[in-house]
């Protein structure tokens, strides 16, 4: 039993329910308390990542019920980075919100801190409906701030968006059930008991709730038949909120990370690695989906969407390969593609701010205000997403590449993550020489100036990409032990059997 | 009980996802309820079906499971909730595009593109 593993919890919590009843109170102490929560959850999560760099599990049970009769929070190295991933990039949006995206509606604070602690309980729970039901929380979030922002332009992708991720939270009950239906158990560590002995007519139930589960993280995570809806709900979503809703996708991938080499991992028996063989070719079409996608769009922020949609092809890709190298590389890319993106969608917005009546489309406009600095940022977001060297993701896709095993899986994964990577460059040296040089005679009216938070959000964002580079070393060394971590089944299990508070304590 | 039961779920699944691929709101938000009643009706039951069995363990031979039942309480609420809010889109849908199609407009009467699909290649 550890408490601190109720914090990132229970900060958000109490932030976003302090903020829900002062919507009245004036701006710049809502302002205050709502980044202080921020930075708090962020100071927690750093808390968590050095108890979680021991490479021991730790345990939270609510009501001191013992695993697998109670709810657990389980705290390990995959859960200690996804923590961290997304309090930092949180913080960032939340200081370019803090700039003027929050005004308009005075629940802002509110829901982006109700989506911060749906975000964490997804990566500490240790149970699978209680997944569910953080999935939800995130999602009843999401869906305010997706609407967030004025005008009717978000309605429509909203309205997808939310019937789409109503229907995976139906698929997810079923898969949910049948899971439960045969093993009894919703537990993840007494899945993963349970679910190799099972035997007979029940395989088949247990195989299709696994694959219906694998087609609701495929829908979280935006993965090739499902990812339609995504660049036009991001692309439409204010700045800060598109920014942070890079990590939306990452929670399906982390979902898999976490049920499938668990539950239906090698130890498995006949349902070892489900569904991983379907995830390969998928990962690689994503990929050439998202280039294609790119290649076409018209904005920048339809790009930096359909970025998105790239890394997730991408980290799927060695995921779904399953090897140690493999998972670990997947993490670092994880991290960077993240930032990067959030970076890029910022700086999407800064640059559209500073065009006129041109916005953030990708043509010829008179020349913008800010050239220099916000052309800077778009190139180290552009070489970190595209990934050229020296950034981090060339970093994260180099060690993607050296992963692979030399064979059939590694001729696709190659060609089709290097003829891709190609295509990036030119769909994003496209739209940055169309944005930045091709300029025609005219007046612009002058906009609002860069204000101090806003330029320091959107810098420092994009700066994460050299700052990873910088520290790849250690960062790399905590990846490799998350991946070794994640292949020894044994040690979860023995959360069952870990001792409660009693009550002589 | 279980026949009558299985035809219940699947009618009431069948109805929903026929529904859900209709292009009005309406039908759309009609077609999730009733997904997820066939859906909760699903949780309920896979805790196996029984009459008058009591949800503890050791007080009488068999026992009902008492977490599906409490699985469902958490779905119904879900979403009750989320219903409302979908409700709310379709609702602001109509009001903003003065049209009940899911995508805003119907295809065929559009001749105006979407704003941003004016230009999009650098001359």
């Amino acid at each position: 039993m550890n408490h601190w593993l109720t914090a990132p919890i229970l900060i958000p919590l109490l932030g976003g329910i302090l903020q829900a009843l002062m919507g009245y109170a004036p701006i710049t102490l809502r302002r205050t308390l709502a980044l202080a929560t921020t930075v708090l959850i962020l100071v927690s999560a750093i808390v968590l990542l050095v108890l979680a760099n021991d490479g021991s599990y730790r345990i939270y049970a609510f009501g001191n019920w013992q695993p697998p009769f109670g709810i657990v929070l389980v705290l390990d190295r995959l859960a200690a980075l996804m923590l961290i991933m997304t309090s930092v990039l949180a913080l960032f949006c939340h200081l370019y919100a803090i700039g003027g995206a929050d005004e308009g509606n005075r629940q802002f604070h509110a829901l982006f801190l109700f989506q911060l602690m749906g975000l964490n309980i997804a990566f500490l729970t240790g149970d699978l409906f209680n997944l569910f039901v953080a999935f939800e929380v995130l999602l009843i979030a999401s869906y305010g701030l997706l609407m967030h922002g004025g005008g009717t332009i978000r309605t429509v992708p909203g309205l997808h968006y939310v019937v789409l991720n109503l229907i995976g939270s139906a698929i997810f009950l079923i898969s949910v059930g049948m899971i439960y239906s045969v093993t009894g158990t919703l537990n993840m560590a007494d899945l993963a008991v349970k679910v190799p002995q099972v035997t007979g007519e029940s395989l088949n139930i247990v195989k299709a709730g696994g694959m219906m589960l694998l087609v609701v993280f495929g829908l979280k995570a935006a993965i090739l038949p499902l990812c339609f809806w995504l660049p036009r709900a991001y692309s439409k979503a204010t700045a800060p909120v598109a920014a942070l809703f890079a990590v939306m996708t990452k929670v399906g991938i982390y979902a898999i990370l976490r049920v499938y080499p668990l539950v239906f991992g090698d130890e498995a028996g006949e349902l070892a690695n489900l569904g991983m063989d379907w995830l390969f070719p998928i990962a690689l079409a994503t990929l050439a989906m998202g280039v294609i996608g790119a290649l076409g769009s018209g904005s920048l922020k339809t790009l930096v969407a359909w970025q998105v949609i790239i890394s997730v092809g991408t980290l799927l890709a060695p995921i779904s390969l399953g090897s140690e190298a493999g998972l670990s590389a997947a993490l670092f890319y994880m991290l960077s593609t993240t930032w990067t993106v959030g970076g890029l969608f910022l700086v999407s917005e800064l640059i559209a701010n500073q065009r006129g009546s041109a916005k953030d489309r990708i043509i010829t406009a008179p020349r913008m205000h800010n050239r220099t600095f916000l052309s800077v940022l778009f190139l180290i977001g552009a070489v970190a997403a595209a990934g050229l060297p020296p950034l981090s993701g060339f970093i994260g896709k180099l060690l993607i590449l050296q992963s692979v095993e030399p064979g059939f899986e590694m001729a696709w994964l190659w060609s089709v993550l290097l003829v891709g990577s190609f295509l990036t460059i030119i769909a994003y040296s496209r739209a940055g020489s169309i944005v930045f040089w091709r300029t025609v005679d005219g007046h612009l009216e002058k906009p609002d100036p860069l204000n101090g938070r806003i330029s320091v959000a959107a810098g420092a964002l994009t700066a994460l990409a050299i700052v990873l580079v910088v520290f790849a070393g250690p960062i790399t060394r905590y990846t490799d032990a998350t991946a070794e971590q994640l292949h020894n089944n044994n040690a979860y299990i023995e959360i069952l059997q870990m001792p409660m508070v009693g009550e002589d304590d | 009980m279980e026949l009558v039961y299985a035809l219940v779920i699947g009618a009431l699944t069948a109805s929903g996802v026929y529904l859900l691929l209709r292009a009005r709101t309406f039908p759309v938000v009609v077609g999730l309820t009733l997904l997820s009643y066939g859906v909760n009706l699903f949780l309920f039951s896979t805790g196996r079906l029984a009459t008058g069995k009591q949800p503890i363990i050791g007080t009488a031979e068999s026992y009902a499971d008492p977490l599906p039942q409490a699985l469902v309480l958490t779905a119904i609420v879900i979403g009750f909730a989320m219903t409302a809010f979908v409700v709310v889109m379709s609702l602001r849908n109509l009001a903003d595009n003065e049209d009940d199609h899911v995508d805003g407009k119907q295809p065929y009467k559009s001749p105006a593109p979407e704003q941003e699909d004016e230009e999009v290649t650098g001359k």
